[in-house]
């Protein structure tokens, strides 16, 4: 391994510019004669909206123009559309209610958009929205998703009953008898509570359009900057693609919430060419954040697990009612089904699972993929299932897990998953010896003498990444294929830019894809530069969500450095006078075997460009390579995460006291960066478990947690130093043997610590997030009810 | 509308500000600082944090006219002749960034809590005092890392 190689813990190149404060995020940019967007909302969950009265404006209100739905209908500009379809147990089509980017005749959420104020400054945009009066009649509404299919609110004509879709997976029969044939049930009602994603950068855009050209620029806080321009030029209809150019710059943060194309930014972009072509610049508030960003989770499940005397898993089933928001958003609806129910494998083997999944919409902000996507859903119902069995059947809850896991591969689920390569054992032990599980009998005797309750949970997850085979997807109703594009340009110095269709929002590629080329072609870090984010640089590109960027755009970029590899050895072979075959490449040198004959990388790439030495009809000149790759499974993931913590009885505060996770991510390109990643899903997990919730007030349908004021994010308080280690089992899927594992974290923690706080409380279960109120509340009743 | 100057990271600047505007605006706008950012609009998520006068505050929640005369210090002035502050070298050293937002804000807290409470800092200290910074990517492990090591070394 080399200092700068696969393996090696690099620092980040991109370092440099955010700590200094030069990076550069959309709102940082400004374009000349830019105006400024402010949102009108909904301030009703749903209602008709009888009139929208615009006031006549004086030259100091500095308003440029407002626009409303019929300015959207007038120019043809389509709605926002939901990329993936599910179709019913009855084999019917799921039930998109329309969206248009700006609401027409009705709204159906608070913080709905109604209509848009451009202006020449944010403050007059603001104020002149505040004097746009909308008209509104109110109705019923509905915030609740287990009560959306019988609520009185009728949100979309479309789907009668609020039901979007009501689907299966698994084998009903056979899980059935698995049932019948059982020593022991146990049965768990389990919420996973909706959260809000809170990226730090609020969502921007800058729209404009060059009337000389007639083409579109749009600067956007995008994970897809591609997508986002597929979509709105083929469903939006505002211009074909090459008319239309997206650049997501520096980024802050997506955790899947800058996935989504939104109608803000499609707004921002249309309307530009509304007035004339001056740039539309908008910034979100923290609370339209709250209100707009695409929320996560949202189920409602009962699951059931059936066992043999020994505690062997026979089937597990499991309801889940899943909330959809307002409306369909990019790919929600893959998220409560095909991310969801095909983990609900666990790492076990399990021989009968059926799962089903009915998808309503409520009067709430739209819900789709955060961090993880159903797979920390799928987690969480089997592994507080698995633990609460555990305890049920007085088993040691680690013993439980061993006695159960997959043991072979490739294993075969009954949800669709071939699981290629792990060893659940394996991490499982290491996590045991790291968190000295022998000596937590010992650690909680000892809290107890200073009054506190210790508890211990573990969390044994699985995930899926490397999204996804198209092919595969494509026959499950994804709209669209899930490969990833690269290209290498070598220049004639033997510098390298490698320009990808991933998209960097945090993750770090620009250090870990440069790590890739340096280990490959044996040049200097530092002469690699990583290009993303922008349509008119990049070829294409499906972007990073779902920890696919090392696995399948790494790939596509390692592919592409086969091609450089294979042109140069071609190149070199002429300009040294020697076989193609008898060509070696090793540590940036082409040498030919047998002799003392070398060129270092950098003079072959001259000799490519010059192309004086080798016959140009038979090899091109240059020396630049792409390839798309499409990856032929999933990886899969899987680890051990410990949490132990001690509660205060008096207060029913919480406190983590120790964590231990044990992650196999296959190949690991840089340990500094995948360790932060996994402290940062982690206490994302933590602030699921213990602090975060999204709270809609039922009878008003108010978003009661609108600000940082109310929703409460992890602090650096709330989480402690954490205990990494790795195993690894290379994935079989791709050559460099990744997995990925930007979701590991926040698919493990919250069934971790909701594990450790019920065994600290000795209760079966406790809504998330377990709250000093909540944890206070279930210490009453297990005194009270004791007295 | 006010003329208001101010000295920003050792230069004098002046400009014509609304009453209502902001020092956070004042900085982006007025000056092209975008080092600073707004993360939130209820002075809880510390992107903002700039030193006025030596001390740390939210540059979201202080009047530009409040602080006419002042000596303010953003992230851009951190590095003094090109040389990184030795807080800004410990976060990078010690992977104390993702996506960047968050970090001219963490970097500027932790600056002051290193004048206040020392270059000896625990764990517990810091967690603590990170409390109106927020940060979504790094799960705080390690910015409190780099925090105790760039404290060692200012």
């Amino acid at each position: 391994m080399s200092d700068t190689g696969i393996g090696a813990r690099v620092k980040r190149k991109e370092d440099h510019r955010f700590i200094t404060g030069k990076g550069q995020y959309t709102d940082d940019i400004n374009l000349k004669d830019q105006t400024y967007a402010y949102f009108v909302r909904s301030p009703y969950a749903h209602a008709t909206i009888k009139s929208i009265k615009i006031p006549k404006w004086k030259p100091e209100d500095g308003v440029v123009g407002v626009f409303t739905g019929d300015h959207v209908a007038e120019d043809k500009i389509g709605g926002l559309i939901c990329g993936w379809m599910i179709h019913s147990k009855d084999g019917s089509p799921m039930k998109a209610g329309p969206h248009p980017i700006l609401a027409q005749g009705k709204v159906r959420y608070v913080g709905d958009h109604v209509a848009v104020v451009v202006a020449e400054s944010k403050e007059q945009a603001k104020a002149a929205a505040a004097r746009i009066n909308v008209s509104y009649g109110e109705l019923p509404h509905v915030v609740d998703a287990a009560k959306a299919a019988k609520s009185a609110a009728q949100i979309h004509d479309v789907a009668p009953n609020n039901t979007v879709f009501e689907w299966s997976l698994g084998d009903k029969t056979a899980t059935d008898a698995a049932f019948s044939r059982a020593h022991h049930v146990t049965k768990l009602d389990i919420v996973n509570n909706r959260l809000i994603p809170n990226a730090m950068e609020p969502r921007a855009a800058i729209g404009s359009w060059d009337a000389g050209n007639d083409h579109y620029t749009l600067y956007t806080t995008s994970q897809n900057p591609h997508v986002a321009r597929l979509v709105i030029s083929a469903f939006h209809g505002l211009a074909p693609e090459h008319k239309l150019r997206v650049i997501a710059p520096d980024v802050g943060g997506g955790f899947g919430s800058k996935i989504f194309i939104y109608a803000e930014e499609v707004v921002c972009v249309w309307a530009s060419k509304r007035i004339g072509g001056r740039p539309i610049k908008w910034t979100a508030e923290r609370t339209e954040s709250f209100l707009a960003d695409a929320h996560g989770r949202d189920h409602v499940t009962h699951a059931e697990l059936a066992m043999d005397a020994q505690g062997r898993i026979l089937g597990l089933k499991c309801h889940t009612i899943a909330g959809m928001g307002a409306y369909l958003s990019t790919f929600a609806s893959c998220v409560p089904t095909y991310l969801y129910a095909t983990l609900l494998s666990g790492q076990y083997a399990i021989p009968a699972i059926y799962a089903e999944v009915d998808a309503v919409y409520t009067n709430t902000a739209p819900v789709d993929a955060y961090r993880g996507a159903g797979r920390p859903e799928a987690t969480y119902v089997v592994e507080r299932i698995v633990e609460t069995a555990a305890r049920e059947m007085k088993i040691d809850p680690a013993e439980f897990r061993r006695r159960n896991f997959v043991k072979s591969f490739p294993h075969q689920t009954p949800v669709i998953m071939t699981y290629d390569a792990g060893d659940y054992d394996a991490s499982l032990e290491k996590a045991l010896e790291i968190a000295d599980y022998r000596g937590f009998a010992q650690r909680k005797a000892a809290a107890a003498k200073k009054g506190k309750l210790r508890g211990i949970g573990f969390a044994n997850y699985i995930e899926a990444c490397g999204i996804a085979p198209s092919a595969a997807v494509g026959s499950l109703g994804a709209g669209v294929g899930l490969w990833e594009s690269a290209e290498v340009r070598v220049n004639p110095v033997g510098t390298v830019e490698i320009l990808t269709g991933s998209h960097s929002h945090g993750q770090g590629h620009e250090t870990t894809f440069a790590q890739l080329v340096s280990d490959r072609l044996g040049v200097d870090i530092n002469t690699v530069s990583i290009v993303h984010g922008d349509t008119d640089k990049v070829q294409f590109g499906m972007g990073t969500y779902g920890s696919r960027s090392g696995a399948v755009g790494m790939t596509a970029i390692a592919k592409a450095l086969d091609k450089v590899e294979a042109k140069a050895k071609k190149v070199a072979a002429h300009v040294m006078e020697a076989a193609e075959g008898d060509i070696e490449f090793k540590n940036g040198t082409f040498s030919v075997k047998g002799t003392d004959k070398k060129m270092a990388f950098g003079e072959v790439a001259l000799a490519a460009y010059v192309a004086h030495k080798f016959p140009t009809s038979e090899i091109e000149p240059g020396l630049k390579e792409s390839a798309f790759h499409d990856p032929t499974n999933f990886t899969f993931p899987a680890g051990c995460h410990i949490c132990e913590v001690e509660i205060d009885r008096d207060t029913g505060v919480t406190e983590i006291v120790n964590w231990t996770a044990v992650d196999d991510f296959g190949t690991v390109i840089n340990p500094m960066i995948v360790e932060g990643q996994v402290h940062g899903g982690i206490t994302q997990g933590v602030g699921q478990a213990l602090t975060e919730g999204c709270v809609y007030d039922p009878d008003s349908g108010q978003l009661i947690t609108g600000s940082y004021m109310d929703y409460c994010m992890p602090r650096a308080s709330d989480v402690p130093s954490f205990k990494l280690d790795f195993t690894e089992t290379k994935c079989p899927s791709n050559p460099l043997g990744m997995k990925g594992c930007g979701e590991a974290g926040a698919i493990a923690a919250p069934a971790a610590v909701m594990n450790a706080v019920t065994d600290a409380l000795g209760v079966r279960d406790l809504p998330m997030p377990a709250s000093p109120h909540t944890v206070w509340k279930a210490l009453h009743a297990t005194k009270m009810a004791a007295e | 509308m006010s003329a208001i100057s101010m000295k920003v990271n050792g230069k004098a600047v002046c400009g014509t500000v609304e009453p209502r505007t902001l020092l956070v605006e004042f900085l982006r706008e007025n000056l092209g600082l975008t080092g600073t950012h707004v993360g939130c609009d209820t002075s809880q998520c510390g992107a903002c944090v700039v030193h006025v006068n030596g001390k740390a505050i939210k540059s979201c929640t202080a009047l530009a006219v409040a602080c006419d005369g002042a000596e303010v210090t953003t992230v851009e002035g951190l590095a003094k002749n090109g040389k990184l502050h030795p807080m800004q070298e410990a976060f990078r050293e010690h992977h104390g960034l993702q996506c960047g937002f968050c970090t001219p804000g963490m970097l500027m807290a932790a600056v002051d809590l290193v004048k206040r409470k020392g270059k000896k800092l625990d764990e517990a200290t810091i967690r603590h005092e990170l409390e109106g910074n927020i940060c979504r990517c790094t799960g705080y492990h390690n910015i409190v890392k780099a925090i105790q090591a760039g404290a060692e070394n200012m």
